[in-house]
């Protein structure tokens, strides 16, 4: 069984990116052990070098650190740099794109308001 | 830098036909590569002139640096599994890994007895009598446990269903991250390879089309669509591969560049941007359906 993976984007950016939602949902903490390249190919069934090249991703920025000989680990840290980096994305992504297409919809900024506070999540 | 497989120049010609034409390949050590092509583009003659089956016309090739033809050593390095069977008639599936078993110095006899567990295969069965599935398993096998330093796969999976190819590449991946080594596989089915390729070669017509890092090419292939003006305005300068309109919007896919900052103001223009798998790349490259088409030749 392999984890399926989304073929219209960069394999690299997909490791990268399950690394962070697992430091995210905490299901990775800070200064844990993350899955070594190997690990990552086996599991996606992916090309061990396109796996170490989204794991070098985060290494470069900081998320994760290398000890040598052992592994990769997630850095002290690394959770509130995930998030901050997120937040940027998640306003360019969401947000914008949210704004854009209520536009398109004649939906107002303040009906976009109300409907916002009238979310309590679930159904609604 | 001394290659796994370098070809210098090479170029092969059948009477008027031309297969190959002045080809430069420098295939690294230990990296996965793909060969693909379109039936007819030269792959196995390619294939063949590397594994010293055929002379070029012209050109050279080099082995770990040293000249293939009439070389143990050189030949040595190299396992080589084509679609159409490699073995005699009257041999047992048993009696051919013993006999493969002793052309390669790496072989590794508990690979070849836990695959041919897996692929349910009898030893005892004669090759005549194998369907053309079975054979496919067999030459996987031999290539896989001879851990050859470079080990080609040439359209191993003739006859092969799709749970047997998974297996193939489950194996090949699981046994290259233990033992890493050159790996070809020649093939069609890109899309249930691509993922296992650290390198692409694709060949077109008997020369190299394109070349490079997997990633790096994906990184370069873009869909744009939205409105046709917009789109227009966004990939003036860029390698249009494919454009095609329906009613105002525009779809197109590029070879190109695009920078972060780019790919933001597209989508603030409303735009739609995703990557190109590289099945669709080949198609685009080696000439399917393409209404407009950038020279490309990287």
């Amino acid at each position: 069984m392999k984890i399926p993976l989304d073929e219209n984007k960069l394999i690299y950016m997909q490791i990268a990116e399950a690394i962070e939602d697992a430091v995210i949902s905490g299901e990775l903490n800070e200064g844990d052990q993350v899955y070594s390249t190997n690990q990552f190919a086996r599991l996606y069934g992916i090309n061990p070098a396109t796996a170490a090249k989204g794991i070098n991703l985060l290494v470069e920025e900081g998320i994760l650190y290398k000890k040598r000989g052992i592994g990769m680990f997630v850095a002290e840290g690394a959770r509130n740099m995930i998030i901050g980096k997120r937040k940027t994305k998640f306003i360019e992504d969401y947000i914008y794109k949210l704004i854009r297409e209520a536009e398109k919809l004649n939906i107002s900024k303040e009906e976009l308001i109300d409907i916002i506070k009238a979310y309590e999540g679930g159904n609604k | 830098m001394t290659y796994a497989v370098e070809c210098r120049n090479i170029s092969k010609s059948f009477g008027k036909n031309i297969a190959l034409s002045d080809i430069n390949l420098n295939l690294e050590k230990d990296k996965i590569y793909g060969l693909l092509g379109r039936n007819g583009a030269g792959k196995s003659t390619l294939l063949n002139i590397v594994t010293a089956q055929l002379f070029p016309s012209s050109g050279e090739v080099r082995i770990f640096g040293e000249a293939p033809y009439e070389n143990d050593r050189a030949l040595g390095h190299i396992c080589i599994v084509k679609e159409s069977g490699m073995f005699l008639k009257d041999v047992k599936v048993g009696d051919a890994l013993d006999i493969a078993s002793s052309f390669y110095a790496n072989w590794d006899n508990n690979l070849a007895e836990r695959l041919l567990r897996e692929f349910e295969l009898d030893r005892k069965k004669y090759y005549k009598n194998l369907s053309l599935g079975m054979k496919s398993q067999l030459g996987i096998i031999v290539g896989l446990a001879s851990r050859a330093p470079i080990t080609i796969f040439d359209e191993p999976y003739i006859g092969l269903d799709a749970a047997g190819r998974q297996l193939f590449y489950d194996a090949l991946i699981d046994d290259y991250m233990e033992n890493p080594r050159t790996i070809i596989l020649s093939t069609h089915l890109i899309d249930e390879v691509s993922n296992l390729l650290e390198e692409v070669i694709i060949l077109h017509k008997g020369t190299v089309k394109l070349e490079g890092n997997s990633e790096d090419i994906k990184n370069k292939a873009f869909y744009i669509s939205g409105i046709k003006d917009r789109v227009e305005n966004h990939i003036t300068g860029k390698k249009v591969l494919s454009k095609e309109e329906f009613g105002k919007t525009l779809a197109v896919a590029i070879f190109d560049n695009i920078s972060e900052k780019e790919k933001r103001v597209m989508e603030a223009d409303d735009l739609t941007i995703s990557n190109v798998p590289l099945q669709q790349l080949f198609i685009y490259l080696t000439g399917g359906r393409m209404i407009k088409r950038g020279d490309i030749n990287e």
